[in-house]
């Protein structure tokens, strides 16, 4: 009998869930033993020829990694799906569009500008942008095209899978492959991840207080024991879905949300800005003015960047409407 | 200001307070736009952030949240906790390039039917000013669904 075949196809990635998959240590052996691998560029010297050649639907795991960001990765990602068995998107980029993701708060265009023409370490004195074509002396240059907005891999090809985080942790990863390579999936539409929250994973002490005062990280040395919400640091756990053991509170980080929405809803943001409206409150409300409960709530600078640092292509609002320059 | 235009405003009302207080002003023979499109929820704390993202990403051009005063919450305290997911919300939909005006709390009892008219009238003529919400449209050309 033959292998099963596994491809890890990039889209706008940082190769960072591959790495994870070092991780596996030894296993790692494990899984190059149970499967041929048909396209993984990180590892493996394969041309995309070699892909493009392969039959539809003959590779049985396809793992995509990265967002959708531009028209290449968005032709990889069809190409990712036409020759997969099963598509799984793989880590917080392909599952929610991740940080490439978070380019939907500003213009193509103005990211362009931005990042050739006024950022203050650029030096480009002929103030060349690269668009789909640049003239340039000699010829003509054709670089990927970005897309106006960035997408998950499921808002452009049917996903089967999901596998988030970032990177995926290690115990869902195994699974995943474990369960792929012994023809045990589950059901279509699964994400690889606990039905319940990262707070349910959580050690730490929950006293249910209340919280006047939100602190940034740097200002505070964390109670190591207690809850960091409650501590007034905004960790992202109630509206985070588990599966990676809340390692980051574990080690007095916060969590920022990396395993997306929890499995009750669909737009992490709206979860976390009605948990934190819950924790947040000062005594006596009654008397309290509108002007004093929006300053209270107004210590958290930049909701959007924080409540959807990893899913801003996949909530419902998808991207900034408007120019930001 | 756009010719034609209808503002689409979607109203969430409290079953104890706010209403009663619209019934009021329906009983009463009170005047007020039809514009608007009543939910009625047991307390205002029960409306999930979803609700108003969701509505203003399907075309709602305007959203009125109403409650009971402060104090007078039938479950105590879910007002507040409206009141402080609302206030934040309207920074999240500036930030999204929703214009916070076509958010607004207000409180209104089961008395006052006079208010909530006065309310629904003022808060029509705002968005009609501020004109339609362009949101829905360009949501559904950016991104094709698959
Ligand atoms: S909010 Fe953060 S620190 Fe608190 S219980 Fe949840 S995951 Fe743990
Ligand atoms: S605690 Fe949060 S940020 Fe850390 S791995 Fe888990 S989901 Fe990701």
């Amino acid at each position: 009998m033959s292998k099963p075949k596994l491809a890890i196809i990039p889209g706008a990635n940082c190769a960072g869930c591959d790495y994870s998959l070092l991780d596996l240590g030894e296993k790692i052996i494990d899984v190059l033993i149970a499967t041929e691998i048909a396209y993984w560029p990180t590892a493996a010297d394969l041309k995309l020829e070699d892909l493009e050649k392969l039959p539809d639907g003959s590779i049985d795991i396809v793992l995509f990694e990265g967002a959708v960001n531009n028209d290449e990765t968005e032709e990889m990602a069809k190409l990712a799906r036409k020759k997969a068995k099963n598509l799984i998107a793989f880590g917080a980029c392909a599952c929610f569009g991740g940080i490439p993701g978070l380019a939907n708060v500003a213009s193509r265009d103005s990211i362009l500008q931005k990042a050739y023409i006024k950022s203050l370490s650029t030096v480009n004195q002929q103030g060349i942008v690269p668009y789909k074509i640049t003239k340039v002396d000699g010829g003509e240059l054709t670089v990927p095209e970005l897309l106006e907005t960035v997408k998950s891999l499921d808002q452009v090809v049917k996903v089967d899978y999901y596998l988030p985080g970032c990177p995926p942790p290690l115990k869902l990863t195994a699974d995943a492959l474990v369960a792929a390579l012994s023809g045990k999936l589950p059901p279509k539409g699964t994400v690889f991840g606990s039905m319940k929250s990262v707070c349910d994973d959580c050690k730490r002490i929950r006293e249910n207080k209340r919280i006047t005062e939100i602190k940034r990280y740097h200002q505070i040395v964390p109670d190591a024991e207690k809850c960091l919400l409650e501590q007034g640091i905004v960790c992202m756990g109630p509206a985070t879905r588990g599966g990676c053991d809340a390692i980051c509170p574990t080690v007095n980080i916060p969590c920022r949300g990396c395993m997306g929405p929890t499995s009750e809803s669909r737009d992490q943001g709206a979860r976390m800005l009605s948990a934190l409206s819950s924790v947040i409150g000062l005594e006596g409300e009654a008397g309290v003015s509108d002007e004093d409960v929006r300053k209270l709530v107004l210590q958290i600078k930049d909701p959007l960047g924080t409540f959807y640092r990893y899913t801003l292509p996949k909530s419902i609002m998808r991207r900034v409407w408007g120019v930001r320059e | 200001m756009e010719k034609d235009f209808e503002p689409n405003i979607l109203v969430f009302a409290c079953n104890w307070c706010s209403y009663a207080g619209m019934d009021l002003a329906g009983t009463s023979r009170l005047q007020y736009p039809h514009n608007l499109k009543v939910i009625r929820v047991m307390c205002s704390g029960r409306i999930n952030p979803v609700h108003i993202l969701e509505a203003f990403a399907n075309g709602a051009d305007g959203v009125l949240v109403t409650g009971c005063h402060p104090g007078d919450c039938h479950y105590i305290s879910g007002n507040y906790k409206t009141r402080r997911r609302i206030m934040l919300l309207e920074r999240l939909l500036e930030q999204f390039g929703v214009e916070k005006e076509r958010l607004r709390l207000e409180w209104v009892s089961a008395s006052e039917g006079e208010r909530f008219a006065n309310i629904a009238k003022e808060f029509v003529e705002q968005i009609r000013k501020l004109g339609p919400n362009r949101i829905a449209e360009k949501l559904r050309k950016e991104v094709a669904v698959v």
